[in-house]
């Protein structure tokens, strides 16, 4: 069971053994909604997913719209109902479980919504939204308060941010709140999904700084989900590439942005413009020359 | 279209015939000795037992259910148990004069409605302010208590309108104008303050989307915009709105044609409470309850033409 | 009620509630109102002169005199005592029939909204049920059935409003289940009833007081409506009942109305009132002010600057502009700040910022479409040669659509879900340039085949919600260049889309510059996007350009710091990240 994840996934290295058992482990997932309109057929939004993410490690996990890479982030987490194949944490199933095993979960899985808007309850103050995790997982409340300032000094955020609500603060400063009350109880695995799209430039930056600074401090796994290849390739150590439902290619991400083997990640990577004009036209061109004579 | 229709007025007969069930059942609960409350104390008890059984009093509830709904698709409310007229009869000589009271207080309330409602939302400043003042005064007041201060004021005071009674339209058409005039007014002061207010705030919603800039920039005129497509938006929580205030109306007309002396089911159904006398009041309910579940089918139907994506639902 | 109460019980969550609800004169007064008012009517039985039923005949209509403060009614009762007494019977029947509607519909509400599923349908249906039934109606029928029993009554009235409650629990829930911070809530392993303790009834919690608030003023109007009906309470004294019999006398003594009229009005009125100060108090989310909406846009004071030469051989013309959002207190909130840009006839010109440096406003401005509240303090804009600012709205719709068109952002929100796409397309040909239905349809056909539809007339039958947003972008590209524009204004044109999408409709606003020799002011924060179809860039920041210039040289040797700031958080030349490594290798 615990080779699985280096059979599929290319390899870090033969040196490494088998002593390193996946984190988290997909396998031959499917999730389907209930179509529009009464007698409408079952939509299958997940065919057939099978990935695995390492302690410590950074997959991401690509796609645009409608590919399904969010409701693969819904379904670790429980938020979702899996049709059919396996999701297991730490050697333990963990799809479809009890209301109750699924709750004591919370201490190793977390999560980072992408809109820092509605990811914070707007008539929270900060504290609270912060001390939830830990109150959650049954640590007194008078403990859970103590512990909110030492996080909110970890995503460098003012201490007295713990008495104000969610809208005195930007959406780059929400984002940080997210962050902390994700590592409010040193989880294992963070699924972040699109974490950094709703933020500018500048501050999507910072917060990629952050989320890999912790990494680096904590040893935590993210999955993190994303539209956006370049977010993806300078943060993840491996990237699946998903389209309609299924992954069609999945490497190192050094690898897979430099020399992808499948023409959707080429399409996907050939697309995104680079800001250097005299690049972008070469690559509009490239663009053009793969893909415009076979697409109307 | 049409399908979207059917399926709604199949849940509105599901709607009817489920509460004529528990009607049925609830207004036959405490069971009412009505022989005996006919016929006195001092009736030999053979006689109150014979004019129960020709009630039908002594047949289990469901046989009776069913004998009532038997002749009720026949149009057959059967007969008062004190005074034996015909129940379809006596609300066939008052629905007339409820219905034109309810259709003149829909058609006040929906076009003061809608003409306030679009100038407080287009134009805000002190128009808004006015319109929202009159309201929250509409609002905040019970509606008979309009009701009576109307009268008081307009019949008694200034005598425009004559306080009480009525007059057929047959008999003469300005004399049914004068003695509607004021109940519909009256049921209307309530029915505006909500769906007016209702009106302005989707109008203001609605002007404030995307789709109503993209629109100006094409360089449509704005009150082509106002008319053509942002009425078109906002009129679908303004009529659900208009179809709930119609509920409440029917309500209040039973009160307004009390105090008026119009000859309605209202007055009716006052009149036959205090004495019990349950086939009426089932066929009052059931009457109201029909009335009820039509507007509502026609307001979905308005809707849904107004508002492609409901029809989906 | 105790909506005041409850409002203060949870002060902590929103410190700021007790003060803003002190500082609303109205919420001060209908609230005084309506505690004066309860207090004298709960103290009835002590402060009344008089027994509310003692009748002396012989004393009826007597006038008010010491002892009876308002005078005597049609049978010669103390109206001030039946007036105190009344109210206990008025008020204490509403809150009872407030109490069950709050009983039975908010914890109905909680679940069919949280849950969905069996319940939801079966409580929804239940719900709708009831509110086909005219109250007035059932209580009277139950009348009949139960006789005189008013709290017998009271109850069933509780049970006809609770619909009220229901619908509108289940909608805030509903609407706040698919929030993502219940999600949040969820994965951290709350429970659903904590869930329901701390993020729900959060929210719910403010709606609820005000329908409190309003409901408890429909019952007592209907519960004093069944009083004056005379079918109530039989003997007791009630305001509805002292109405009645007020008005079957009142030509004799029309001021017996005032009274209970007036008790009744100021308790009801209270009752409103404190519902919509309480809405103001309560709902008070901070939502950002002014942006968002619409745009009667209004002339600035002050004549139109007058038009250069060099301004009129220029197509878009943009001098020392300066957009402000004027506070109450006289203050102003400048969001761009003398800003000057110039589009030239097939020109692409990239406005480029971060959230906030004011690019969207400069670009309604020059559509003359700035939101509500916002105006054009300084400058001007001039669209071929023609002064947009302080100009009348007659003149702004000449120019829209025909020399200055608009492609916003977020295709789906900007088509009327209301209408076709042919309807949006045709309603600016016939409008604007006059064309008979048919010729209009021909020529919209024609426009989406220009914009790469290739099952134009499939498109042209279809409501907004039945195509892909990025076909509903062609659409809105398709009717912004209809009436043959020389500007186009596209703000985030690319933004929401897929990134294979974005180059599909960046190639197309490239090849309309070149065929029809269009300019484009084209506002992003991409810097990708700029670098694939601008030909100049102005960054800009906080309301202000800080560098200008060609594409190539902005984005290749930019001079301000800013602009490379900028350049350096692009994360084009980012290193990918290696391949992962055992963390006990990583430590050593």
């Amino acid at each position: 069971m615990n080779t699985t994840g280096e059979q599929r996934g290319e390899g870090p290295g033969p040196d490494l053994g088998t002593a390193h058992r996946p984190l988290l482990e997909a396998d031959a997932l499917h999730v389907s909604f209930p179509g529009r309109g009464r007698r409408a057929p079952r939509k299958e939004v997940l065919r057939g997913i099978s990935l695995s993410v390492r302690p410590g490690e950074t997959v991401g996990l690509v796609g645009e719209s409608g590919s399904g890479k969010s409701t693969f982030g819904r379904a670790v987490l429980g938020l979702v109902p899996v049709a059919s194949g396996t999701v297991t944490f730490d050697g333990t199933r963990i799809d479809n479980v009890s209301r109750r095993a699924r709750r004591a979960l919370g201490r190793d899985i977390q999560v980072v919504f992408q809109d820092p808007y509605t990811s914070l309850n707007p008539s929270l103050l900060i504290g609270d939204t912060l001390a939830e995790p830990l109150i959650a997982q049954g640590v007194p409340k008078e403990r859970a308060r103590a512990g909110v300032g030492a996080l909110l000094d970890r995503v460098a955020l003012p201490r007295d941010a713990v008495h104000r609500l969610p809208r005195e603060f930007s959406g780059g400063q929400r984002q940080r709140v997210a962050i902390a009350r994700a590592l409010a109880i040193s989880p294992r695995l963070i699924v972040c999904d699109e974490p950094v799209s709703a933020l500018d430039l500048t501050t999507q930056r910072t917060v990629m700084d952050l989320l890999l600074e912790i990494q680096e401090r904590t040893g935590v796994a993210y999955l993190f989900v994303s539209h956006d290849l370049s977010v993806v390739r300078a943060l993840s150590h491996r990237v699946a590439v998903l389209e309609r439902g299924e992954i069609v290619e999945e490497g190192d991400a050094e690898r897979l942005t430099r020399d992808p083997d499948h023409p959707y990640t080429r399409r996907l990577l050939l697309s995104a413009p680079v800001a250097d004009p005299v690049r972008q036209q070469e690559r509009r061109r490239e663009r053009e020359r793969q893909f415009d004579a076979d697409t109307p | 279209m049409l399908a979207f229709a059917l399926r709604r007025a199949g849940s509105g007969l599901t709607l009817v015939l489920v509460i004529s069930v528990l009607a049925h059942t609830l207004l036959a609960l405490p069971d009412p000795d009505v022989g005996r409350q006919l016929l006195g104390p001092a009736a030999p008890q053979e006689l109150v037992d014979e004019h129960n059984a020709a009630l039908g009093l002594d047949r289990p509830l469901a046989v009776r259910y069913a004998d009532w709904l038997a002749a009720a698709v026949r149009f057959d409310l059967g007969h008062s148990w004190f005074t034996n007229e015909s129940v379809t009869q006596s609300l066939a000589n008052r629905l007339p004069v409820t219905l034109s009271l309810m259709g003149g207080v829909t058609l006040v309330t929906a076009v003061v409605s809608f003409v306030l409602g679009v100038w407080a939302g287009v134009r805000r400043g002190a128009v808004d302010s006015a319109v929202q003042a009159v309201g929250v005064i509409g609002y905040a007041l019970p509606s008979f208590l309009i009701t009576l201060i109307m009268v008081i004021v307009f019949a008694v005071q200034l005598g425009w309108f004559p306080a009480v009674g009525y007059t057929p339209p047959g008999v003469s058409l300005t004399g049914w104008l004068s003695t509607i005039t004021l109940p519909v007014l009256a049921l209307s002061v309530p029915a505006v303050a909500g769906v007016s207010q209702q009106v302005r705030s989707s109008v203001i919603d609605v002007l404030g989307r995307d789709h109503v800039r993209t629109l100006r920039a094409r360089g449509l005129p704005f009150p082509r915009v106002v008319f053509r497509h942002v009425l078109r938006g906002a009129a679908t929580p303004a009529l659900t709105v208009l179809a709930m205030q119609f509920v409440g109306m029917l309500g209040g007309a039973v009160i307004v044609e009390q105090i008026f002396g119009l000859p309605g089911i209202g007055a009716m159904t006052v009149q036959y409470t205090t004495r019990g006398d349950i086939p009426v009041i089932m066929g009052v309910v059931m009457v109201s309850v029909l009335v009820v579940v039509v507007v509502n089918l026609l307001v979905d139907v308005l809707v849904a033409w107004l508002n492609p994506k409901a029809r989906l639902s | 009620m105790s909506a005041i109460d409850t409002a203060s019980r949870n002060a902590p969550a929103r410190r700021g509630a007790v003060r803003r609800f002190a500082a609303s004169p109205r919420a001060v007064v209908s609230a005084l109102v309506l505690g004066t008012i309860v207090v004298l009517v709960a103290l009835a039985p002590v402060i009344a002169p008089h027994d509310p039923n003692t009748a002396d005949l012989g004393r009826a209509f007597d006038p008010p005199e010491a002892g009876h403060p308002l005078g005597l009614d049609p049978a010669g009762r103390d109206v001030w005592s039946r007036l105190l007494h009344g109210g206990r019977f008025t008020l204490a029947g509403a809150a009872v029939a407030v109490a069950v509607a709050l009983a039975a519909g908010v914890p109905a509400g909680l679940a069919a909204g949280y849950r969905g599923g069996w319940f939801d349908t079966l409580a929804d249906w239940w719900f709708n049920l009831t509110m086909a039934l005219p109250a007035m109606v059932v209580l009277l029928a139950s009348r009949a059935v139960l006789g005189p029993t008013v709290w017998t009554l009271m109850v069933i009235l509780g049970l006809l409003v609770a619909p009220s409650f229901f619908r509108l629990v289940r909608s805030t829930v509903a609407a706040m289940r698919g929030e993502l911070y219940v999600d949040a809530a969820r994965v951290f392993g709350l429970s659903d009833t904590r869930i329901m303790g701390r993020h729900v009834l959060v929210v719910v919690r403010a709606p609820i007081i005000i329908q409190t608030a309003l409901v408890a003023g429909m019952a007592i109007g209907l519960q004093a409506g069944l009083e004056f009906l005379g079918i109530g309470s039989g003997d007791l004294p009630t305001w509805g009942a002292m109405l009645n019999e007020a008005f079957t006398n009142v030509h004799r003594d029309p001021l017996l109305m005032l009274w209970p009229g007036l008790a009744l009005g100021l308790t009801s009125a209270a009752l409103v009132l404190l519902a919509s100060a309480l809405r103001d108090v309560l709902e008070d989310r901070g939502a950002p002010a002014a942006t968002g909406r619409r745009a009667r846009s209004r002339a600035t004071g002050g004549p139109a600057p007058s038009v250069s030469a060099e301004d009129r051989t220029a197509l878009l013309s943009v001098r020392g502009l300066t957009i402000a959002y004027p506070h109450d207190d006289g203050s102003a909130k400048q969001v761009v700040n003398g800003i000057d840009l110039e589009v030239r006839r097939g020109e692409i010109l990239g406005l480029v910022g971060e959230s906030g440096s004011g690019k969207t406003q400069t670009a309604f401005s020059v559509l003359g479409l700035l939101p509500e509240g916002g105006r054009v303090e300084k400058g001007s804009v001039t669209v071929d040669g023609q002064q947009i600012v302080g100009a009348g709205e007659r003149t702004l719709r000449r120019l829209r659509g025909s020399t200055v068109a608009y492609v916003p952002q977020e295709p789906m929100s900007n088509l009327d879900p209301a209408f076709t796409v042919g309807d949006h397309l045709t309603e600016p040909l016939r409008h604007k340039l006059g064309l008979s239905r048919a010729r209009a349809r021909e020529r919209a056909l024609e426009l989406l085949r220009q914009v790469e539809i290739s099952d134009a007339e499939r498109v042209l039958a279809s409501y907004p919600h039945q195509i892909s947003g990025g076909m509903a972008q062609r659409v809105l590209i398709a009717g912004a260049v209809s009436c043959d524009p020389d500007l186009l204004v596209a703000d985030e044109p690319t933004t929401a889309l897929d990134v294979t999408v974005q180059a599909e409709i960046l190639a197309l606003l490239r090849s309309l510059r070149t065929e029809r020799g269009m300019g484009v002011l084209l506002v992003t924060h991409d810097l990708g996007v700029v670098a694939d179809v601008c030909d100049r860039v102005a960054v800009l920041r906080e309301g202000r350009i800080v560098e200008h210039g060609s594409a190539e040289r902005v984005l290749t040797a930019p001079e301000a710091p800013y602009t490379r700031d900028l350049l350096d958080a692009v994360l084009d030349n980012t290193p990918a990240r290696g391949p992962w490594r055992p963390r006990e290798e990583e430590t050593r």
